[in-house]
């Protein structure tokens, strides 16, 4: 019996190791290219926020060439695995560890103390002086203002459903922004907000997606990374604003757009920083200005109209003309918030704990 | 659009609540034969994928194509099923460790996403189960929606759990199914073949699985996404438990996990204050207040697990 429960274990944990996901390119062999990671919270194919992300991976190595070699650890969970997957990434041999979940933090920032020769960035992160730590992220919210104002215009019954992931300052903050511009075009829509704890998890988004639209709301806005609340738009007949990926010709009856990122650019500029040796710490924080963020390609459910509206909009933000935060701003109990000619600062915006005027819902404690 | 919140949740219970049965009646007939089978995530993500690969490649007429693309789910939940039978009931090696395994090499970070690279699954599917409108029944008032308005899959598995509990408590192929769960040496006394009985149960259970998986890739989520089953497989095995090693229970199970997930969903809808959390966790609570009750003297004789789950059975130690 004894051995065979060995055999068992070795089997098994071969299977593990089997399973356990990872990918090396050698893109070359002139000199020793730079060691970069990167380490994801969902699948590279999710068709959003981790697809975003490898994309960008793929710009630096279509960018570097034989300079770098990039390595990719997906479907990390946000526990105290990462610890582990860290060490195993700096014992390999990598240089710079691009982290792109916010729950991948603490142990980040722990493997940042632990091992000065080694740089950190961790997308959608904290701050923090350790001097090989950086933090990257960038303005969604403004790409997000632009897609609450296709929904504005589109809604017929005035109310628009949010499938929420977490309610966290940058869930929040894009929440806002969202509503804001529906709000910018269309006074009387309001945004009703479900919260589905996860940020992978198909089946919920769309149920969630559908418990929007027989409450009423005949647009649905996607705030995690699932196309899963288009097929629930798609069913249901009711328009729909994606995140993180263009999904146009997926859903050309019900799309609308989408906030969308361009990572490629920040990476690469960051792994030849490295090479270079002259990396510093720094955090990034990218705009539609310098094309870090961009709405989608409009689906048919836009008018022409609007569709001017918005490029207009979105004109004066790049040109610096339009503050999407400016005041006057009303918190949902209808109470001045944010006075005309101040705006919500970048401090205040990054760990807002409240919903504007508008707003159909809470945030639980 | 009908929206009375009852109608809503019902509905969508159902609707949801599919796939946890499929998977849940496969784990139904793998544990009343005493095989535990942790490999359900991954069987159903197998399905899911090959599923969803036969929907968006073949070419053909509809139902045809849904028909292949059923069966080829029910071809890789058996498969990986196979696998763990051998390995189990073969090898005798550790069941958790087996079903684990399998969970993990064709899970979210394994063989199903692989595949599902390998061929460029990321458009939606060609083909789906749609809902259809039975007999012209949709339109009734109330039972309408709740009832007459599902896709294909959901009628299939309430033909099952009638077929299934015909089988385990009415025919004599069921009653020696649960002779080897409960006491092999026993069943094998009598001239049951104890082997014969596990691999073709455990593979039955692979088989639903699979379907469990094929909701998900044809329906629920009609696009491939990684890992798309987001654990269901393993709250179908806590069902298996929770519904007493019974399929209409195992269905009061699937569809009961099914309307807290979409009540916490649409009470925020609606404006109703509540915390989202608390009623997430309603099924797992329950869970466990029923592994409570069955692990007591008297629940445990009448409702338990088959006694000998989980145990390999192997002649010579008669």
């Amino acid at each position: 019996m004894k051995r065979k429960l060995l055999v068992t274990l070795l089997v098994g944990s071969m299977l593990t190791a089997a399973a356990c996901s990872d990918s090396k390119k050698d893109s070359g062999s002139s000199g020793s290219p730079v060691k970069a990671a990167w380490i994801y919270v969902g699948p590279t194919n999710d068709g959003g926020w981790t697809t975003a992300h490898d994309n960008g991976r793929k710009a630096v190595e279509a960018a570097l060439g034989s300079k770098v070699l990039t390595t990719f650890k997906e479907n990390v969970p946000e526990g105290p695995e990462v610890a582990q997957v860290i060490d195993d990434l700096v014992k390999d041999g990598n240089k710079i560890i691009f982290a792109t979940s916010f729950g991948f933090g603490d142990a980040m920032l722990a493997a940042a103390k632990k091992y000065p020769d080694v740089k950190f960035e961790h997308a959608t992160g904290i701050p923090n002086d350790a001097p090989n730590w950086s933090t990257f992220y960038g303005a969604g919210e403004q790409s997000t203002y632009l897609a609450g104002m296709a929904a504005g215009k589109a809604t017929k019954s005035n109310t628009i459903g949010f499938v929420a992931p977490f309610p966290i300052p940058e869930v929040v903050r894009h929440i806002n922004a969202y509503t804001l511009g529906a709000r910018s075009v269309n006074p009387k829509a309001t945004v009703k907000v479900v919260w589905i704890n996860s940020w992978f998890d198909p089946a919920k988004e769309r149920q969630a997606a559908e418990s929007l639209v027989s409450g009423g709301a005949d647009i649905i806005a996607s705030g995690g990374d699932s196309p899963a609340p288009g097929d629930a738009a798609k069913a249901a007949g009711v328009g729909w604003t994606g995140y993180d990926s263009d999904q146009g010709a997926n859903y050309p009856d019900v799309w609308l757009t989408a906030a969308i990122y361009d990572w490629g650019t920040y990476y690469t500029k960051e792994v030849q920083a490295v090479i270079d040796g002259t990396w510093t710490k720094g955090d990034y924080y990218g705009n539609i200005a310098d094309g870090f963020t961009t709405i989608a390609p409009y689906g048919k459910r836009v008018d022409d109209a609007t569709r001017a509206l918005i490029d207009a909009k979105k004109a004066d933000i790049i040109a610096g003309k339009f503050d999407i935060f400016a005041g006057p701003i009303n918190d949902q109990s209808g109470a001045e918030k944010v006075a005309a000619g101040k705006s919500i600062d970048f401090g205040e915006q990054m760990s807002i704990q409240w919903f504007v005027e508008g707003v159909d819902g809470e945030i639980p404690a | 659009m009908n929206s009375n919140l009852f109608i809503v949740i019902a509905a969508s219970a159902i609707y949801y609540g599919t796939p946890l049965l499929f998977s849940a009646l496969g784990g139904v007939l793998t544990e009343r034969s005493g095989v535990l089978n942790l490999g359900v995530e991954g069987m159903m993500l197998l399905g899911a994928v090959c599923a969803s690969w036969t929907a968006s490649r073949v070419d053909g007429p509809g139902w045809l194509v849904l028909s292949l693309a059923l069966l080829a789910g029910i071809a890789a939940g058996s498969a990986a099923a196979l696998l763990h039978a051998f390995a189990v009931i073969t090898l005798r090696v550790n069941q958790t460790v087996s079903g684990l395994a399998i969970t993990i090499l064709a899970g979210s970070a394994g063989l199903s996403s692989y595949l599902a690279s390998v061929w460029d699954l990321k458009n939606p599917v060609k083909h789906q189960f749609g809902k259809l409108d039975v007999f012209g029944l949709g339109d009734m008032p109330i039972l309408g929606p709740i009832l007459f308005h599902h896709t294909l899959l959901t009628y299939l598995s309430w033909a099952l759990v009638v077929l299934i509990s015909w089988y385990l408590f009415r025919t004599r192929a069921g009653l020696q199914l649960r002779a080897v769960g409960e006491s092999p040496q026993t069943a094998d006394a009598v001239g049951i073949n104890v082997v014969r009985t596990r691999y073709v149960h455990t593979i039955l259970g692979g088989a639903l699985a699979g379907v469990g998986g094929v909701c998900f890739s044809l329906s629920i989520v009609p696009t491939w996404q990684d890992g798309m089953t987001a654990g269901r497989g393993w709250i179908a095995i806590a069902l298996v438990i929770f519904g007493f090693w019974r399929p209409d229970l195992a269905m009061v199970g699937a569809y009961v996990f099914g309307a807290f997930s979409s009540l916490s969903l649409t009470l925020q809808a609606r404006g109703v204050k509540i915390t989202p959390q608390l009623l997430d966790s309603l099924p797992y609570v329950m869970t466990i207040a029923v592994l409570v009750v069955v692990s007591g003297g008297w629940a445990k004789r009448r409702l338990g697990a088959p006694a000998a789950l989980g145990i390999p059975y192997e002649r010579e130690e008669r």
